[in-house]
C-alpha cells in the first residue's frame, strides 16, 4: 500500500511496435496508448497503487484475445488482464512496460439452459446480470461478492470470489462448471465440462483464484441454483464480541449451516446506522445477522432454533425480520458498511484475513491494541460463518505518516491471522497488496512449487508478473527477517 | 509415527535420484481403479490418526492413512459427516486414498464433490519435499489451489500426508421415496426437481425405479414428500450405502465373466444413452453407470455427446485407456504440471495416463 508508483519512462519505440502488432488484427480504436486514453486503467479498486500501462487492448471476441496473447508472447511483452477493475488487492494494476488486456467488451450472456441449470457467459458480464437473466427461470448464480453490481464474472474466477452466502453455497470454484482459457501462447483450452467432473487433473480448480497468472479466461459456464422459496434473518445484539463469537459456534454446533452469518462490531454499526437506518442497536459491542433460506417449513423451523440459540448465548436483543422489506433493511446496513465507514474518514484500508472462528475474540483484542499502537481507528465487519474478517483501518492518505502506519497496521493484522492458524486473504486475493505477507504465510519450498506451476503455464513469466506469488529474492529483501519457530524462513538466500 | 513423513521423503528422494518408479499404496480398496501400478510399493498406511477435529469450526484434519470408517464414526458421534459421501469400497479406504482418487458418492450433485470439501493438504512432491497448501479455514485464496489440483490426481502429483476437510452437519430428518418410471421420464423428473427449491440429497434410477432421498428439517422433508409422492423406502440407509460402495445388485459380481463397468459423467440433461447393456443413473442424471461390451469408441463418443467423459471403471480389455483421452493442448499442459510437481516422473507413473 506504500503507493509504489513506478515512474518508468515509456519506451516509445516498443509502444509503437506493440500497437502496430495489435492493430494488424484489431480496430485502431481498440488499441489505446495516448496518455489520456490509458490513464483510466491506471488502478483497480486498490487505488493507492497506480501505474499507467504502456498499451491498453480492448478485444471484442475470443479470437482477438488469443491473437493479443500470441503477439505479446512473441514480442515478450507482459500482459495484465482486467475485468471490471473492482478488485481490492491490485491484481489488475498495469505494468508500465506491458499491455493491459481489458475483457470489458466481452460482455454477452451467450446462453442460459434452465433445464441443466447453467449459463454460458463471457468474462466481462457483471456478476449480478447472471442472476437477473436467470430470474425468469426461478434460478440464480449463488456467489455474491459485495461488489456484485459492478464486478465481472471473469474477475470472480481470477480471484475465486466469495460473498456473504458462501458458507452454505460455496465460492466461485464451487459454482462453475467449465471455462475456456486462452494460454499465453494464444491457444484455447477447455477446463471442466458439461458434467460434474472432468478427465485428468482438476485444472479448473487450479485456474480459479490464480489471479491472471496462468491464463486468460474467455468464457465461463456457471452453475445456476433454484431460488430459495423464502429467507428470513435474525438480528442479535451482544454486549461482548466474544459472546457473539460463541453464539456463532453454538449455531454451528446445533447442526445449522446458515445461508449467511455476519458480525459487525460497534465502530461499524455506529458508522452504518446514521447512514442507512438499518435498525441496528448502536449500544451493542457487536451484532450478528443470521439468515436462513429454503422452503417455508425449513426456514420456520431453523429461524425458531436460531432465535433460541441467540437468546441462550446471551444476546440482549433478538429480532426476526417480519417481512421481506425488513430483511432487506437488516442487510442494507451490512452491505453499506464499507461506504459508511468511508464517510468517517478520508480513506480506509480494507483487510481480508481468515481465522479459525474460535480465535475471534483474541484477534479483535489484538486489533484493539494495534489501534493504540498505530494511533488509527479500525472498524470490523466479519463473515462470521466462515471466519473471514474485514478490518477497515481508517486513515488519511494525504498524510504520509498515516499511510505508512495504516500499511504497518494491516501487515500486523495479517501476521496475527497467520499466527492463529488462518490466512492472509479469504476472498480479495494477494495481488500486489499482500505479496510481502505471502512470505510470512508460506515457506520458500511452497513458493518454489508455485513458481514451478507458473512456469508450466507461462514459461517466460509474461502473465501478470509481480502479483500473487513473490520471488524468493523479494521475500529475502522484505525479510524484516520473519523468524518462525526459531527457524529462518529463507536460510538458503543471501541477506541484504 | 512422527518419523513416517521423514522416512517417506527419504524413500522418494532415493527413488527420484535413481529414477525408480514408486507405487503409492494405501489400504488398496481402490487398487482396481486406473491403470495397473508399476514400481516399488510405497506403503503410506502407517501414517494415521486424526490430528484435530473441531465440530464447531466444521473442519477435520487427519493423517492420510487414517481409515475413512474411523473418521466417519467419530464425526457421527458429533452429529456431522463428510458432505461428499465418499465410497468405501469393500468397507475399506483411507482418507488419503479417498482424496487422491477424488471420488464422491450419491450426495455429490446436491452438496459438492471431494475436491469441493478439501481445505488444505500436506504432501510430499516428487523430490520428497514436504509441502503444505491451503489451510484449515473455509476461505483461503493465498497461493495457487494446489490442494484441489492434487485431489483426484491419483498420487501422480504427490504423496498426501495430511488432509483438512470441511464437514457438514447430519440432517435432522431423512426419507427416501421410490417411484416407478422409465429412464427417459426419470431423467426429465430429476432435472425438473433440481431446478426447484426441494430438500433433495440423492437420486438414483435403476431397474425402472427412481429413488429420491430428501433430507433436512423434519417439516421440510415431510412437505416435500407429500408434494412428490411415492412409496417410502424401508432400509434406505442400507440402499444408499450399498449404492455408494457398489454393493448394489447392479454392480454385483466382479468376476472376469462380467461386462466391463463404465462411468460416464455427463451434462445431466443428456438424453437416454442408446448403448447396449444395462444402466444405472445417479446425480440427477449427471452420472451414468453402464455395464456394456460396446466398443470403446462408441462409448467415448456418447460421452462427448453429453459434453462429458467416460472412464473404464472396472474390467474391460487389457490395454484399454481407462480415462478419457485429453485433447493435445490439454495433455501438453498436464505433462508440464506433472513435470513441475514430480520432475523425475516417479510417482504412480502411468496410473492415470501413460505420459503422466
Amino acid at each position: 500500500m506504500n503507493a509504489p508508483v513506478q515512474k518508468m519512462p515509456v519506451d516509445l519505440e516498443r509502444q509503437r511496435a506493440v500497437c502496430a502488432a495489435l492493430r494488424a488484427f484489431m480496430p485502431a480504436q481498440n488499441v489505446l496508448f495516448e496518455r489520456e486514453d490509458v490513464t483510466p486503467y491506471e488502478c483497480d479498486g486498490l487505488s493507492a497503487y497506480r501505474q499507467v500501462p504502456m498499451v491498453v487492448a480492448l478485444p471484442e471476441n475470443e479470437e482477438q484475445v488469443c491473437a493479443i496473447l500470441e503477439a505479446c508472447h512473441q514480442m515478450r511483452v507482459p500482459v495484465t488482464a482486467r475485468g471490471a477493475g473492482t478488485g481490492l488487492s491490485g491484481g489488475a494494476l498495469p505494468l508500465g512496460n506491458g499491455v493491459l488486456l481489458s475483457l470489458a467488451k466481452l460482455m454477452s450472456i451467450i446462453s442460459i439452459d434452465p433445464a441443466s441449470r447453467s449459463a454460458r457467459v463471457q468474462p466481462g458480464v457483471r456478476n449480478v446480470s447472471i442472476s437477473e437473466a436467470a430470474a425468469a427461470y426461478g434460478l440464480y448464480y449463488a456467489p455474491d461478492p459485495s461488489s456484485q453490481i459492478a464486478c465481472s464474472i471473469g474477475g470472480n474466477v481470477a480471484e475465486n470470489s466469495g460473498g456473504v452466502h458462501c458458507l452454505k453455497y460455496g465460492l466461485t470454484v464451487h459454482n462453475i462448471l467449465k471455462i475456456r482459457v486462452a494460454t499465453i501462447e494464444g491457444e484455447i483450452i477447455e477446463l471442466g465440462g458439461g458434467g460434474l467432473d472432468s478427465a485428468g487433473y482438476d485444472l479448473l480448480a487450479l485456474m480459479t483464484g490464480s489471479e491472471g497468472l496462468l491464463g486468460v479466461v474467455t468464457e465461463i459456464t456457471v452453475k445456476l441454483l433454484p431460488r430459495p422459496e423464502c429467507a428470513q434473518v435474525v438480528l442479535a445484539a451482544f454486549d461482548d464480541v466474544a459472546r457473539a463469537g460463541q453464539a456463532v459456534a453454538n449455531v454451528i454446533a446445533a447442526g445449522i449451516i446458515p445461508a449467511g452469518m455476519e458480525m459487525m462490531d460497534q465502530p461499524a454499526t455506529l458508522a452504518v446506522e446514521p447512514f442507512v437506518n438499518a435498525g441496528y442497536p448502536t449500544d451493542a459491542a457487536g451484532i450478528l445477522l443470521c439468515e436462513s433460506d429454503g422452503t417455508r417449513e425449513e426456514v420456520a423451523e431453523e429461524i425458531a432454533r436460531i432465535e433460541q440459540i441467540m437468546a441462550d448465548s446471551g444476546a440482549h436483543l433478538v429480532r426476526v425480520s417480519q417481512d421481506e422489506s425488513e430483511r432487506l433493511r437488516f442487510w442494507a446496513g451490512r452491505k453499506a458498511a464499507f461506504p459508511a465507514v468511508g464517510r468517517l474518514s478520508p480513506d480506509y484500508y480494507c483487510m481480508d484475513g481468515t481465522i479459525p472462528r474460535k480465535r475471534l475474540a483474541e484477534v479483535l483484542r489484538g486489533i484493539t491494541e494495534m489501534e493504540k499502537k498505530y494511533d488509527l481507528r479500525c472498524a470490523n465487519v466479519f463473515h462470521a460463518g466462515d471466519g473471514n474478517l474485514h478490518p477497515l483501518i481508517l486513515y488519511d492518505a494525504n498524510d504520509a505518516s498515516q499511510l505508512q502506519r495504516a500499511e504497518d497496521f494491516g501487515a500486523e493484522i495479517l501476521k496475527l491471522c497467520i499466527d492463529v492458524g488462518g490466512t492472509i486473504t479469504g476472498e480479495h486475493g494477494v495481488g500486489v497488496e499482500k505479496i510481502d505477507s505471502m512470505c510470512v504465510q508460506f515457506r520458500s519450498v511452497e513458493l518454489e512449487a508455485f513458481h514451478a506451476l507458473k512456469h508450466a503455464f507461462d514459461e517466460h513469466g509474461l502473465l501478470n508478473p509481480g502479483k500473487a506469488v513473490p520471488t524468493l529474492q523479494r521475500c529475502a529483501e522484505f525479510g524484516r527477517m520473519h523468524v518462525h519457530a526459531g527457524q529462518e524462513k529463507f536460510p538458503e538466500l543471501p541477506r541484504f | 509415527m512422527s518419523d513416517t513423513p521423514k522416512l517417506l521423503a527419504e524413500s522418494i528422494r532415493a527413488a527420484a535420484d535413481a529414477r525408480r518408479p514408486l507405487a503409492i499404496r494405501g489400504s488398496g480398496s481402490k487398487a482396481f481403479y486406473g491403470h495397473a501400478l508399476q514400481g516399488e510399493a510405497l506403503d503410506v498406511t502407517g501414517h494415521r490418526g486424526i490430528i484435530s477435529y473441531e465440530p464447531t469450526e466444521l473442519v477435520i484434519t487427519a493423517r492420510a492413512g487414517t481409515p475413512l470408517a474411523e473418521i466417519e464414526a467419530l464425526m457421527r458421534e458429533q452429529g456431522q459427516m463428510l458432505g461428499f459421501e465418499p465410497p468405501q469400497f469393500g468397507g475399506g479406504g483411507t482418507i488419503g486414498g479417498c482424496i487422491a482418487a477424488g471420488l464422491s458418492g450419491p450426495r455429490r450433485a446436491y452438496a459438492g464433490s471431494a475436491r469441493d470439501f478439501v481445505l488444505g493438504l500436506r504432501l510430499l512432491d516428487g523430490r520428497g519435499t514436504d509441502l503444505s497448501f491451503g489451510g484449515q479455514v473455509m476461505k483461503n485464496v493465498a497461493g495457487y489451489d494446489v490442494s484441489r489440483l492434487a485431489t483426484g490426481s491419483l498420487g501422480t502429483l504427490g504423496v498426501i500426508l495430511e488432509v483438512s476437510l470441511k464437514v457438514l452437519p447430519l440432517p435432522p430428518a431423512e426419507l427416501t421415496l421410490v417411484q416407478e418410471h422409465s429412464q427417459a421420464e426419470a431423467l426429465r423428473l430429476m432435472n425438473t426437481w433440481a431446478g426447484k427449491p426441494l430438500p433433495m440429497t440423492a437420486t438414483c434410477h435403476a431397474d425402472g425405479k427412481l429413488y429420491l432421498r430428501l433430507a433436512g428439517a423434519q417439516a421440510a422433508v415431510k412437505a416435500a414428500a407429500a408434494t412428490l409422492g411415492g412409496e417410502t423406502l424401508a432400509g434406505a440407509d442400507v440402499f444408499w450405502r450399498d449404492l455408494r460402495d457398489q454393493r448394489h445388485a447392479f454392480f454385483a459380481g466382479d468376476s472376469a465373466n462380467n461386462l466391463p463397468l463404465w462411468r460416464l459423467s455427463l451434462r445431466s440433461t443428456t438424453a437416454e444413452l442408446t448403448l447396449p447393456g444395462t444402466q444405472l443413473i445417479e446425480w440427477g442424471g449427471a452420472l451414468r453407470w453402464l455395464r456394456s461390451d460396446a466398443d470403446v469408441m462408441s462409448i467415448r463418443k456418447a460421452a462427448r455427446g453429453g459434453e462429458g467423459h467416460a472412464t473404464l471403471f472396472r474390467g474391460g480389455k487389457p490395454g484399454t485407456a481407462v480415462f478419457h483421452p485429453l485433447p493435445a493442448a490439454l495433455m501438453k499442459l498436464h505433462k508440464r504440471v506433472k513435470q513441475a510437481m514430480d520432475p523425475a516422473g516417479i510417482l504412480n507413473p502411468g496410473r492415470m495416463y501413460p505420459d503422466l
